[in-house]
């Protein structure tokens, strides 16, 4: 029993040395070598690529209805028949319906992790209008805008297209 | 094959009045909770009707009282199936106890004079007297005479036996009625150990315990018992939740359903009816495992004679040499057998005659028969100045050259080309000459091929055990279609043999009747002896053949795998019932918590109160209906591992999935339509 | 389209997996594998080890059990003092007790179930020495447990079943490091996130949004937690996390990862046991499984959101996106909750808790199967073994001989060691969930109303019973009621299975093997597959019916109504 103690407590300690700290530590080293924008959070001026942000206002494409708080990530977790869930999607539309926009399911109901960067082609194509209009652009424009925005499924078929909310809006920014 | 049915040993049917009153009284008697304890998923039932009848009591209600009784009805029916089993053990033990009766033995004293004393208090190494017409006191040998004894008592065989003293013929049975002659018997059994008295307490099954299949069968099945009992009684609390109750009775209607009670309440029935099975064929086994290792065969050791060939060689041609003619040899060779009463010389007068119309003769000249013995083996006839004699080749070369003959160079070749056949060469000489070869030939059985084919099938390996000579073994092995032979069998080399097949994780049945078998039947996982055997050899084994019927073996193989087939099928069948009693109980035991439940409720039974009471009653009443197929067991054909498997799921797994559905919409009609939920 | 090319890439992968993970395994745990000894050697030098050494199944129970213990202890004491370790820049303090007892159980029995959110409550200390070691630790257990029962099956007359040292320590140095560290990199370079710098301070100008962005030395750690089918993430958010799982292939890699290992483990089985078509019958058996409820959580997550609909949001053509990300969508998102449910990962990429009702029902029916489909790395195959022998031992008595599986004689002792295997969850998860739905302590932390309440607690329990980790994440579990009895589920859970899975592998080492036959149950054919399948529902269904039938099932009827 003493011996299984005394090799336990080794043996965890060898592998706390060796998992625990250089694996991470070596993976970070190579990886930070590599891949040093990846490693450190893909931080542009305006933010992280892959962290989504609340966008207020038709000038602005907006992303998931999420808290897109990053200290607390994680999704709303509203089941299917629920009543809250029901009020909120009643409100979201409603929302909608006022900026003159017809919402995608997705526009209206909340990601997995709270922070989704992401939405579908579809859901960036319906605030077209609404967007061009508060800025005074050609629809025509915008709409060239997003498509040139689509990021395909990776190697064509894995995932879904996406159009990344925070890169739309910094190239909206600069259109004239 | 003697199916026993003229002997004590008699099958009786299903039905019999004489069986079915008892055992319905033994049901009752059963319901003593420290029987039941023995069987976890009949107690879980009997717990379960005694909670539901305090429930009824403190809120009485028509459904209660139902379920309540239907419940009891399970447990009686568990009762009734195994009494039924047992019953016709008993009824069969009854009627050994009378054949038993009180004999009187005649023991002799140390001084010669008999004394007479009650059978019951002779010892092992007395020695008893028989005349005509004694019933034999005890088991034991024949220390000296020979006597023709009847054995019906024991085996249902109506013909009697002979019985001698010395060789492997000596045991007599108690129980035995000496029909001629004067013997005079050492007694091998203390009282209550004798043959019969062993074989009482078999077929009433006061000693049975359980097999090991069967005590991992009852693991599983305690296991699922146990599963279940927090399955329901979390229930109540899951309903709360919703702030919905559940009726107890439900509950416990539920339990009943879910948990195997087809099986647990068969399993006893099946076990014993599998020892009845071999009962009714003769054969006594020793212990229930004996007949679970009887499935699990996976070499058989076959004895030739009997059981491959028929019991005797026939003369079937004969092949003169050195310019002899066939009716010279046909005429000679009747001659040396006229007086061979052996089923072989029989043969050869059979043979001169068919085919050389010679009749047998009366011999005018003065004549002497020579018997056959083990120093010269041969036999034959001096009549006038011939001396004529057959037997094996070499004692007839020996013979011929001794009298200054010599033999023709073409004898050698014959005689091995008719061993290579699988034939046994008898050569005939006249004084110096050899006037040819008789070719005996072994016939074997019609049919046994078939029957090793479909052996093979089931993955069991017949092996051909004989005296003979490998190239005749050979021969004969190939025309039979054994997969292996071992010739020139001794009791070393048998032995030998199972040691080997066992080492290689083969289970080894076989038969034997001599005492020098009583080591091989000993080691072998199911050895059976025959009852005209040796009490050594009857000792060894674990399991006996009254019949002394060779191919038996093969019937006892069948039976044990009959046996552990109707457990398995059985049990998938009451596991895949489960299915359809949810789908009737789960929507009605929470009908007021979710009334949207009712979308599960697919047989769309009337109520929830019809369906949990239909459901219970099927529970109940597929036992008596599975009752005759616990007793006779399932159609057992003798095929491969898939194909039985095949079958067997279909019937019972799918079965079993299907006909709830059915039985509990029917049985929920039946209530519906005369109002009785 | 896509999808289907997904799914094809997938069973590619998974099929080179099968065959060449497999056959390596089958190399290392044989000892034929040395490219590493050089790290391997002074590993048994320190722990006085000689790997040539093998130990009865006593033993190796009582090293699995004591080392079990030890991981327990050191993993609670350091997120104790966690305070005062390095690696803490945002100054956490230490875990609570209860807390830190339920998270520490969690790791070292593979389930990774978080009741506390890894972004605010862990230091990338404990991150990477209390909790990703455990990530490798954990399932190397499992596989050493994997490894000894097919030792059990595959020798004969032996009274040793290997040394459990020796096999842990393979296990992490031969298999779970070195593929951890290649795809660690290919996360990283997806975008996975790998640093030991503090939070990101950021603000946007064009939205005037400050964001607090917090980062972790990530994609070491999310890597190893699906290969190890722990799940068990640095952030809340787990696989929906941006950051842990940025695009559509380190989605579908991901899944190759928690799949990798259980589905190859069924080659080394069968090469072991020496037959390779044995261990392709479990893995068939696996398969038709999976994808049986892959495909009903597929059709149910393509109908829409009920609430949603009765909100008015009358078109939802790709399906109930609630709680899905956009870049996985609605089958990307559903294979990975279904993988990794089926698998005892419990990762999710979407939120579990927001999927219809039969897609809800499609991810506990992994886990009411007992997580076995593939199942962890090892444990879902030692655990599908305890069904295979029931379902042999069944199947086996329908052919008329006393059953046996590869050889090995199925009576009252292994019958009674599997039966204790297969129900020991079962029992586990219906009582402990009787007493959360009956209590206020248990009752007080669902989020959801009505009978999607119900199914947060049962999942919960079930998830932990079986080691997964993946929850109906409405719940609050992060109360002392919670962490006590999940804690106490997980270890029955775990060592509950793993304790009789040993002994077997002891009874079935010491037997004597029996040679196949025309007469012998084939446990090789499509016939035992359907048999295994069976069996494994009915189990599943028989126990958890009920459970299912209050939650799932009754929101499923409740066409038109919102609770």
């Amino acid at each position: 029993m003493l011996r299984h103690l005394r090799r336990s407590i080794v043996l965890a300690l060898c592998l706390a040395a060796l998992c625990g700290l250089g694996y991470p530590l070596l993976v970070t080293g190579v990886a930070t070598a590599l891949f040093p924008v990846q490693a450190r959070g893909s931080l542009g001026p305006n933010g992280s690529t892959l962290i989504g942000q609340a966008w207020q206002g038709p000038q602005w494409f907006h992303g998931r209805p999420d808290p897109y708080t990053p200290m607390a990530s994680g999704a709303a977790n509203l089941g299917p028949r629920s009543r809250v869930l029901a009020a909120q999607v009643a409100a979201r539309l409603a929302a909608w319906h006022r900026l003159g926009v017809t919402p995608t399911a997705e526009l209206v109901l909340g990601s997995g992790s709270g922070l989704d960067p992401d939405i579908s082609p579809r859901s960036a194509y319906v605030q077209v209008a609404m967007v061009a209009r508060a800025r005074h652009l050609p629809v025509g424009a915008v709409r060239r805008l997003v498509q040139s925005q689509v990021q395909g499924p990776e190697l064509g078929f894995l995932g879904e297209p996406v159009v990344n909310v925070l890169q739309v809006n910094e190239r909206l920014a600069r259109l004239r | 094959m003697a199916q026993g049915g003229h002997g004590v040993v008699r099958s009786r049917s299903l039905l019999d009045g004489a069986i079915l009153g008892p055992a319905a009284i033994d049901a009752g008697r059963k319901l003593d909770p420290r029987v039941q304890l023995r069987n976890p998923v009949m107690f879980v039932v009997l717990a379960g009707t005694v909670i539901s009848a305090a429930e009824a009591l403190a809120h009485p209600s028509a459904f209660a009282w139902q379920i309540t009784i239907w419940l009891a009805l399970t447990v009686l029916f568990a009762n009734f199936a195994e009494a039924l089993a047992e019953g016709r053990g008993k009824a069969q033990a009854d009627s050994l106890r009378r054949t038993r009766g009180d004999t009187l033995a005649r023991r002799l004293g140390a001084d010669g004079q008999e004394v007479q004393i009650p059978a019951s208090q002779l010892r092992r190494g007395d020695r008893v007297v028989c005349g005509p017409g004694d019933v034999v006191p005890s088991d034991g040998e024949i220390v000296a005479g020979v006597a023709s004894i009847d054995e019906s008592a024991i085996t249902g065989e109506s013909a009697p036996v002979i019985r001698e003293s010395g060789g492997d013929r000596s045991a007599v049975t108690g129980g035995t009625r000496v029909l001629s002659d004067r013997i005079e018997v050492r007694i091998t059994a203390e009282p209550g150990q004798t043959f019969l008295d062993r074989m009482i307490r078999l077929v009433e099954g006061a000693q049975r315990q359980k097999t090991p299949n069967e005590i991992a069968l009852t693991i599983l099945l305690a296991a699922l018992t146990l599963i279940f009992v927090p399955v329901v009684v979390v229930l109540p609390p899951f309903a709360g939740y919703a702030h919905g109750r559940v009726s107890v009775v439900v509950l416990i209607g539920l339990l009943v359903c879910l948990i195997p009670t087809t099986v647990g309440a068969l399993l006893s029935a099946i076990g014993i009816a599998g020892m009845d099975r071999l009962v009714q064929r003769n054969v006594l086994a020793m212990s229930g495992r004996a007949v679970e290792a009887a499935g699990d065969v996976s070499t058989l050791l076959l004895d030739k004679t009997g059981t491959i060939t028929l019991g005797n060689r026939m003369a079937s041609a004969f092949l003169p040499v050195g310019g002899h003619t066939e009716s010279e040899l046909a005429d000679a060779a009747q001659l040396a057998s006229l007086a061979d009463e052996t089923p072989e010389g029989r043969s050869i007068v059979v043979l001169a005659k068919s085919h050389f119309n010679l009749r047998e003769r009366e011999l005018s000249p003065p004549h002497r028969f020579v018997p056959f013995s083990a120093q010269t083996r041969m036999s034959g006839l001096d009549v006038g100045n011939r001396r004529i004699r057959k037997g094996a080749t070499s004692a007839v070369r020996h013979f011929i050259e001794a009298a200054g003959g010599r033999a023709p160079a073409d004898l050698d070749e014959l005689a091995d080309r008719i061993a290579r056949a699988g034939s046994t060469p008898l050569a005939v000489a006249d004084g110096g000459e050899v006037l040819g070869i008789v070719e005996l030939k072994d016939v074997v059985k019609s049919g046994i091929t078939e029957r090793f084919a479909q052996l093979r099938a089931m993955g069991i390996r017949t092996v051909m055990i004989t005296g003979d000579n490998p190239l005749t073994a050979a021969a004969i092995a190939a025309e039979a279609g054994v997969d292996d032979f071992l010739a020139e069998a001794t009791p070393e080399t048998k032995m030998a043999l199972i040691r080997t097949e066992q080492a290689k994780g083969q289970l080894v049945a076989m038969m034997g009747d001599g005492t020098n078998d009583a080591p091989a039947l000993a080691q072998a996982d199911v050895g059976v002896a025959m009852n005209t055997g040796t009490a050594a050899a009857k000792e060894a084994g674990n399991m006996v053949d009254l019949d002394s019927n060779p191919t038996k073996l093969i019937d006892i193989v069948e039976i044990g795998k009959q046996l552990l087939i109707t457990r398995g099928a059985l049990t998938t069948f009451s596991i895949a019932n489960d299915v359809a009693k949810y789908f009737a109980i789960i929507p009605a035991l929470f009908a007021s918590t979710y009334p949207q439940l009712e979308a599960l409720n697919v047989m769309r039974l009337h109520s929830p109160a019809s369906a949990v009471l239909s459901a219970v009653i099927f529970n109940a009443l597929i036992i008596v209906a599975l009752i005759p197929l616990a007793l006779r067991g399932v159609r057992f054909r003798p095929s491969s591992a898939a194909s039985l498997l095949r079958r067997n799921v279909l019937v019972y797994g799918m079965g079993g999935l299907i006909l709830p559905f059915l039985g509990i919409k029917l049985i929920d009609l039946f209530l519906t339509a005369t109002r009785l939920a | 389209m896509g999808f289907a090319l997904t799914l094809l890439a997938l069973v590619v992968c998974l099929a080179l997996a099968w065959r060449l993970l497999g056959a390596y395994m089958v190399a290392v745990f044989e000892g034929r594998a040395h490219w590493l000894s050089w790290v391997e050697r002074p590993l048994y030098r320190a722990l006085g080890v000689d790997p040539g050494r093998e130990q009865g199944w006593q033993r190796y129970t009582a090293s699995l059990l004591i080392f079990s213990l030890v991981s327990i202890l050191l993993t609670y004491a350091l997120l104790r003092f966690q305070a005062l370790l390095p690696f803490n820049p945002q100054h956490l303090p230490a875990v609570a007790p209860a807390l830190a007892w339920n998270t520490a159980v969690s790791f070292v029995t593979n389930t990774n179930w978080q009741n506390y959110a890894g972004e605010s409550t862990m230091s990338y200390f404990s991150q990477m020495v209390a909790l990703t070691v455990q990530n490798f630790v954990s399932p190397a257990v499992g596989m050493a447990v994997a490894i000894a029962i097919i030792r059990g099956f595959a020798r004969r007359g032996s009274a040793a079943i290997g040394n459990f040292w020796v096999d842990v320590v393979r296990s992490v140095i031969y298999i779970l490091l070195p593929i951890s560290f290649v795809f660690a990199l290919v996360f990283v370079a997806q975008g996975s996130v790998q640093t030991l710098a503090g939070p990101a301070h950021i603000h946007d100008l064009l939205n005037g949004v400050g964001q607090t962005i917090p980062r972790a030395p990530i994609a070491s750690q999310e890597v190893i937690k699906q290969l190890g089918t722990n799940g068990g993430g640095p952030f809340n958010a787990n696989g929906a996390h941006p950051f842990e799982n940025p695009t559509g292939l380190t989605n579908v890699l991901s899944i190759l990862l928690l799949l990798a290992i259980p589905v190859a483990l069924t080659y080394t089985f069968g090469r072991m046991v020496g037959s390779v078509r044995q261990g392709g019958a479990v893995l068939a058996a696996m398969t038709v499984l999976f994808a049986g409820w892959l495909a009903v959580a597929v059709a149910a997550e393509q109908g829409p959101n009920p609430a949603a609909t009765a909100a008015g949001l009358a078109h939802q053509p790709g399906g109930n996106l609630n709680g899905k990300e956009a870049r996985f969508g609605v089958a990307g998102s559903v294979l990975y909750d279904i993988a990794s449910t089926q698998t005892s990962t419990g990762s999710v990429n979407s939120a579990a808790d927001s999927y219809t009702p039969l897609g809800g029902l499609a991810l506990m029916a992994g886990m009411a199967q007992g997580d076995i489909t593939p199942g962890g790395v090892g444990s879902g195959l030692y655990t599908i073994l305890l069904s295979a022998i029931v379902t042999v031992f069944i199947g086996g008595l329908m052919v008329g001989r006393t059953p046996e599986y590869l050889g090995k004689k199925i009576q009252a002792r292994e019958v009674k060691l599997a039966a204790l295997g297969v129900l020991v969850m079962p029992v586990t998860v219906l009582v402990l969930t009787a007493i959360a739905v009956a209590i206020p302590a248990g009752t007080g932390a669902v989020l959801n109303r009505g009978p999607q309440g119900f199914s947060e607690i049962f999942y919960a329990l079930l998830s932990q019973g079986n080691n997964n980790g993946s929850a109906f994440a409405g719940i609050s579990a992060n109360t002392v009621f919670y962490n006590v009895v999940g804690g106490v589920d997980m270890l029955i859970g775990r060592f509950g299975i793993i304790v009789p899975v040993l002994a077997l592998s002891g009874v079935l080492a010491a037997k004597a093997t029996v040679p196949a036959s025309a007469g012998t149950f084939r446990t090789d054919t499509p016939m035992f597959v359907g048999l295994l399948v069976g069996v494994i529902l009915l189990i599943g269904a028989l126990t958890f019916f009920p459970a299912v039938s209050l939650g799932p099932l009754v929101q499923q009827f409740s066409h038109g109504r919102l609770f």
